[in-house]
Order: C-alpha cells, then structure tokens, then sequence
C-alpha cells in the first residue's frame, strides 16, 4: 500500500497539472472552523508537574535564532554559548535544539557548537525573499553545508506558488534537497504570504512532496509569522502524509512565539493534532529569539516559587 | 504523551446553604416538601431544596398576577429594560461562581458551562433588554400587549440557559413568570432569585418554584396561567398539550430531537470531524438539537470514520470541575440507565459498538463517549433520542438520499451540513425539515437567532424578534 503511494505521489510530480489536480484535490479547511479549533485548545489549562515537563521540553525545541544585518561574529558566539547552556546557573537545564544563523556566520557558530549535540541551522536560498536564481540559492546552500550547518531553512517561491506555478516550487526544493546532501531540510512556507488556509496546505503538501524534512511557517520578517491555527492546518498536513506514505515530516512554527505561554499552547496543539509522536525536538522546533528567557524565568519560578528578574538570564 | 495535570476550578466561590425555600413575591418561604439535589459528578448531596405543592404553585401564580397587574405591566419598557439590563450585568459580575455552580450540579464540564452556558445566559438579557422599548418594532403590530402570567417549566441540560431563554423574553414583553427549573438542576435558578433581589426587580415579578413533575404539572394547569412555555422531553410535551388544549393558554413547546449531521465528500473533513465531536458530545449530548445522527457520504465514510476515532480517543471524560474535562457526568442516574439501555438495544440490533478507552471515575454517574456504526434507518437508535454521548453513523451515496434520510425521523429541531460548496448548503438546507439547519458548524446559539423545531420538537419559537410573538397577545 505505502509503496504504490509513494511511486503514486512521485508521479504526481512530474507535471504542473499533476501537482495542481493533486493539491487542488485535497480537503477543504473551513477558516472558521481552524481558527475555533485552535482557540479551543488554546483554552488548555497546564499547571504544574505538566507545565515544568512542558517547558523542558519547549527549552529542547527551541531554535535560537539571530537573523540580523547587524549579526557580528561575537554575538553569535554568545548566541551559541547560550544554545549550549541556557541557564548557567542550573545545570539540570537541557539545551536548545539548533542555532539558527545567516550562511555566513555558520563558521563561526560550527566552532562554538562543535561537539555539544546543538544542531546548527542556516537559513539559505536568498533568505527571506526567496527571489534570487535557482544557481544563486543552491551555491547559497552548499555554502552553509560546506561550512559546517546540518539543518538549512530555505524559503519556497511564494511569488510561483500563488501564481499557481507548482512545479517550478517543487523543482526547487528538490534541488536544494539534493544541494543539502545530509542535512535536514525545513521548507519555510511563508505562510503570511499565502493568507489562506487552504493554500497553507497544499504548499504544505507540496513541501513534503518535494522530500522537505521539516515545514516552517515563516521567516519572521513579514508581518504575520507563526499562528496557532497555521500551525495547526500544517500539523494536520504532516500527519495525514505519515499515514499517506509512511514519511513522518517535522513541524517549525517561527515568529512572534515570545512567551512560554504561548509555547505551551503550541505544544498542546501538536499533542491534539498530530500526536504523541511529534512531541519531540526532532519533529517540531520553535523558531524564536526571545522565547527561550522567558521559558528559563518561568522555569526558576517553578523551582524557587518565585519570579526572577530578566537580569538574571543572559541578554543573548 | 504530554499528560496534563489536574486544572481544577476552585469551588469556594460557590456558598451553597444546605437547604432552599420557593421564590415567591420576592421572598423566600420554607416549602412542606423536601427533597435533595446531588453532584452527579460525585453523588454528593449539594443541597435540600423544596417540592412545591399545589397549593405552593397557586401562591406563586398568585404573586405573579398580582405584580403583573399592579406594576410590571403597567411599566413603561424603558423602564423593564433597565431592570433586564441590571441582571445581565450582574450575572456577568457572578459569571465565575454561576458557572462553577451550573458544573456541580448538572455534571457539564466547567469549560462549556465558563465558555458557553453563562456567557450566553448574559447575551440573552442584554438581547431582551434591547427589545423592551422596542416592541412596537417588532413586526406585531404598533403596540403589542403583554399576555400575563407565564408558567415556564424547564429541563435539566441547560438549567441556567434555558431559564435565560424563557424569562428575558417573558419580562422584556411585560409578563410576569413562575419558573419551575428541573428537579435535578434547581441551583442556579435559585441563585438566580438571589440575583433578582439584588436587581431589585420588583416582587413577584420572577418567581422560582422548585419540585418534580407534579410541580410542574401544577403550574402548567393552573387556571390563572395565561402562557405555558416548556422545554424537555416528547412524552411530557406531549402530556402538557394536552392538558392546556380546550383551555386559553398560548402554548410553546421545545421538545426532543435526533438530527443529521450531513457529512457530504467534499466537506472540509478536519473541521467537519470537530463539527461532528461537538454535535453529539457537547454537553455529554445532552442537548435536544444534537447531532445524534451522522450521515456521511460513502466515498469519505473511511477518512471521516479514522478521524472520529482518532478525536474521540484525545476526549477527556471526568471531572467536571477540572478546566481541561471535554465531557462531565451524565446528569443523573435515571438518565444513565436510559441511555445504557439504548445502547445494549443498538448493540443488539446489530450495529456496531465503538468507545474510546477511557477511565471512568468509581463514583458518580459516567458514560463514555460511544459511536454506533453500520446503522441503519431501521434501528432504534437511529429513531429515538438517546440523549447522552451517543453517536449513530449512517451512510448515503447521493444528496438526495442524505436529505431523505435526514427527514425521515419524527422529529425535525435542528441538522447539520457540511460542504465546501455554498450552492450545496443552500440546496440541502432548503429541503431540510428542521428548525435550525448549521451549515459547516454545529451547535451554535446566538440570542439573535430564532430556535425551535417541526414536528414531534415542538411548535413555537424562542429567541430573537421570533421568540417576542410567544410573550406577546398577537
């Protein structure tokens, strides 16, 4: 069954018409629906023993991400120490997931990271608007992978995507998949950009169609970045594909998460929607900068009983 | 698996005295009859409260045309209003201990009864308030009359609701009621008294008796009752039509239900299986307008099946009180029995039984949430209303057999459809025999909105410019 899919859903992308009666085929999502749904389960109530699990957990998942023009070699060091040792005052608490950063600070980040089980993230291919050549954005992603990155974040083609030009989006991450060689790829859908939910889908669909590791909801510099119920459609996308096809894909909503909170919403979302299984750092990641202080603040207020002041955590 | 600790809502907001007197002329009287309510969630004893008697009832109407004569109708709307708008505000003011009193004793979960029930009990004041100066407006006529004493009997599921549905618009409309909530559900009625007295509504105009069938019984056949509005079940519906036909009662009744949920292929199936979640275990599917009956298309019949299950597997069923419960007690004993026994005749018949695994608590009153499949429009529990959290999946091939099918049931209070095609919702809804017809969403209420069924529902309708006429001499 999974592999007459698999060679079936390889079919479906040989041709621009494949792809759209493919994508166009998929079930509807009511907006109204999503968006009450996710507001139902925003409406969660995580206390305790949970709440401390869950912020662990969320510590684990964080991408710890500098994406400035003004990014210098010292503050992503300082950004990768922290990734190493969120809090250096409690041992006992876990590492972020990844550290994310433009192609050209990876070398500096590879040799704070070295060794520590902190992924390295690049973000390539003409990040954040994607519009560069198709030469440009590969020779952008063997760049990060050469210099040291095992996850790369590319941005889809949002301006052929929405003008329904669904093999040029799909040849492309097929490309830089094959351009990425063993590291992880996560497609950012931008999802701000595609406003509907109905597109979040196929372009969620296409993404995992064209072999993406992981599906990203934005590059957090549009102005709608991660929302519950976009992560919500694409929690659904990736766990109606497991059952497809057996593949299971990982989820990065990115943008605006700032406060545990939040996070914690997140996290029920994924355990409501795609399961057990993606409760993980290895299939759902938060993309965040300032996230991780106030998981650390909230943290030492479960153990101590009290809140700390931001000055008791590292600035970056 | 992320295992949430208990949330429990914190029941000392609640002030519960051990025992309730009747709400009559705006004070309290010590009853002959006594008779306990219990947490269905625990079967503790939560308080004593009174039967009334025959005599009690006859007081009370009494008290009501009193004030109905010598005050409320005679009041200016502008004035009524503000006394409507009053309550609304106070009852958002006691939101919080309404809702965690509404959980204790009905057994729903604190989330519907926080989320849904109270806000919406508010909304249907501040509606009605709106309307009190405004009769004239209302398409009946340039000035329309009051009717006079209203005897209102309401049903346990929705006890502070329902009473919200029958009382905003009876005093907005300048009638005087005595309201008699369910025997298992008397609590927040009478916080509601209590709610009266701080409004300073004057005496008599809301009186709360409280009792059984008897009680009601005596209300709805006083002779001094000029309207009898009812919600609860067929057979009682039926049993007060007959006692008020021959006599000048106006008459409302809002019975039982078995509606369709109409699944066609290319519904937006994630939204639709929480469509479907909500319109049969919202409230423990006690509700008359559930969606006890889904009707899926035979081509998405496996994909929407495999979601059910899958959703149905992450319900949370316990306490009622704890802030992440998906699905509370059943309300009382006699109703689990009822609906245990319709589920052994579904399993007998032949249809096939599905719950997910759930733990249920030792004590208390506890169902879990069960779909029938491979049901038929023969079976029983595909004609009678089970009322509890229990779902039978039908299945049809084209949109003229889903509305056949839909139809074909007693009753007609409410149905579903879900499609991704407007022309389709319009084509379905068009032929539908029911009084609310949900279009991709289910179980949604709005003060706004006219509810009420065809057939063995009821006749009349509650709530918006519809629900003025019942309260009104047109």
């Amino acid at each position: 069954m999974t592999a007459t899919v698999q060679s079936a859903l390889a079919d479906i992308g040989r041709s621009d018409a494949g792809l759209r009666a493919f994508l166009h085929g998929l079930p509807g999502v009511d907006q109204v629906g999503a968006e009450q749904r996710a507001a139902m389960l925003a409406t969660r109530s995580i206390k305790t023993t949970a709440k401390a699990w869950a912020i662990d957990l969320a510590i684990r998942m964080v991408d710890l991400t500098t994406l400035e023009g003004a990014d210098t070699p010292g503050k992503v060091r300082a950004l990768c120490a922290k990734a190493r040792r969120p809090d250096p005052a409690d041992p006992s608490c876990p590492a972020a997931a990844a550290v994310c950063v433009y192609p050209a600070m990876v070398p500096v980040a590879f040799e704070v990271l070295r060794g520590s089980g902190v992924h390295l993230a690049s973000v390539a291919t003409a990040f954040p608007s994607g519009q560069a050549p198709l030469e440009v954005k590969l020779a952008d992603t063997r760049a990060a992978v050469a210099a040291g990155a095992d996850e790369i974040d590319m941005v889809i083609n949002r301006g052929a995507f929405l003008s329904g030009r669904y093999r040029e989006v799909y040849d492309e991450i097929v490309a830089v998949k094959e351009a990425s060689g063993t590291a992880h790829l996560k497609v950012i859908l931008e999802t701000g950009e595609l406003v509907t939910y109905d597109n979040v889908r196929r372009a969620s669909w296409l993404a995992m169609l064209a072999g993406g590791d992981f599906i990203k909801t934005s590059t957090g510099k549009v102005p709608v970045a991660a929302t519950l119920p976009v992560t919500l459609v694409m929690l659904e996308a990736v766990r109606d594909f497991r059952a497809a096809t057996g593949r299971q894909v990982g989820v990065k909503p990115a943008g605006g998460i700032r406060t545990t909170k939040d996070a914690i919403k997140y996290l029920v979302v994924v355990n409501e929607t795609a399961g057990a299984d993606w409760l993980d750092p290895d299939w759902f990641r938060f993309g965040a900068s300032t996230l991780l202080n106030d998981l650390l603040m909230q943290r030492t207020k479960l153990t101590t009983g009290r809140y700390s002041g931001p000055d008791y955590f590292t600035v970056d | 698996m992320f295992e949430y600790a208990p949330a429990p809502e914190s029941r000392s907001i609640v002030d519960i005295k051990p025992a309730y007197g009747l709400f009559v002329n705006g004070e309290w009287v010590d009853g002959e009859v006594r008779n306990k309510t219990v947490n269905p969630a625990t079967e503790e004893v939560l308080a004593e409260v009174t039967w009334a008697t025959e005599s009690e009832v006859d007081t009370a109407v009494r008290a009501a045309r009193a004030a109905y004569e010598n005050v409320w109708s005679r009041m200016p709307g502008r004035e009524r209003a503000k006394y409507l708008f009053r309550i609304a505000r106070i009852i958002q003011e006691r939101a919080r201990e309404l809702a965690v009193l509404e959980s204790l004793d009905n057994g729903k979960p604190i989330r519907e009864s926080r989320d849904v029930d109270v806000p919406l009990v508010a909304a249907h004041f501040f509606y009605y308030a709106g309307w009190a100066d405004k009769l004239g407006y209302a398409g009946f006529g340039p000035d329309p009359r009051p009717i006079g004493v209203a005897g209102q009997v309401i049903p346990w599921n929705f006890p502070l609701l329902m009473l919200a549905w029958k009382i905003a618009p009876a005093l907005a409309c300048g009638n005087t009621v005595v309201l008699k909530p369910a025997e298992t559900t008397p609590l927040t009625a009478l916080v509601f008294a209590e709610i009266c007295q701080e409004a300073d509504l004057p005496p008599g105009v809301v009186n709360i008796v409280t009792g059984a069938g008897e009680t009601g019984h005596a209300l709805v056949s006083h002779p001094d009752v000029n309207k009898v509005a009812f919600t609860g079940s067929t057979e009682v519906g039926r049993a007060i039509a007959k006692s008020v036909a021959g006599t000048r009662k106006k008459v409302t009744l809002e019975l039982g239900g078995k509606a369709a949920n109409i699944v066609f292929d290319d519904a937006p199936i994630d939204q639709a299986v929480e469509g479907i979640v909500n319109g049969i275990f919202f409230n423990q599917g006690h509700v008359c307008c559930a969606g006890s009956r889904l009707l899926v298309q035979e081509s998405v019949y496996d994909e929407v099946l495999a979601g059910l299950k899958r959703r149905m597997a992450l319900l949370r069923v316990g306490d009622p009180l704890d802030k992440n419960t998906d699905i509370g007690a059943i309300n009382s004993a006699a109703q689990l029995e009822r609906i245990r026994t319709l589920s052994d005749i579904g399993a007998e018949e032949g249809a096939a039984r599905w719950s997910p695994p759930c733990e249920l608590p030792d004590r208390g009153f506890w169902f879990a949430p069960t779909i029938f499949t491979g049901v038929t429009q023969a079976h029983r529990i595909a004609r009678e209303e089970i009322f509890g959290p229990v779902l039978s999946v039908l299945t049809f091939r084209t949109p003229a057999e889903a509305v056949e099918k839909a139809n074909n049931t007693p009753y007609g209070l409410s149905a579903g459809v879900w499609t991704d095609k407007g022309s389709r919702i319009l084509w379905t809804a068009d032929r539908l025999r029911a009084g609310v017809v949900w279009a991709n969403t289910f179980n949604k209420f709005d003060p706004a909105s006219p509810f009420g069924g065809y057939k063995e529902s009821g006749y009349g309708r509650e709530g918006g410019r519809h629900g003025l006429e019942a309260y009104l001499d047109v």
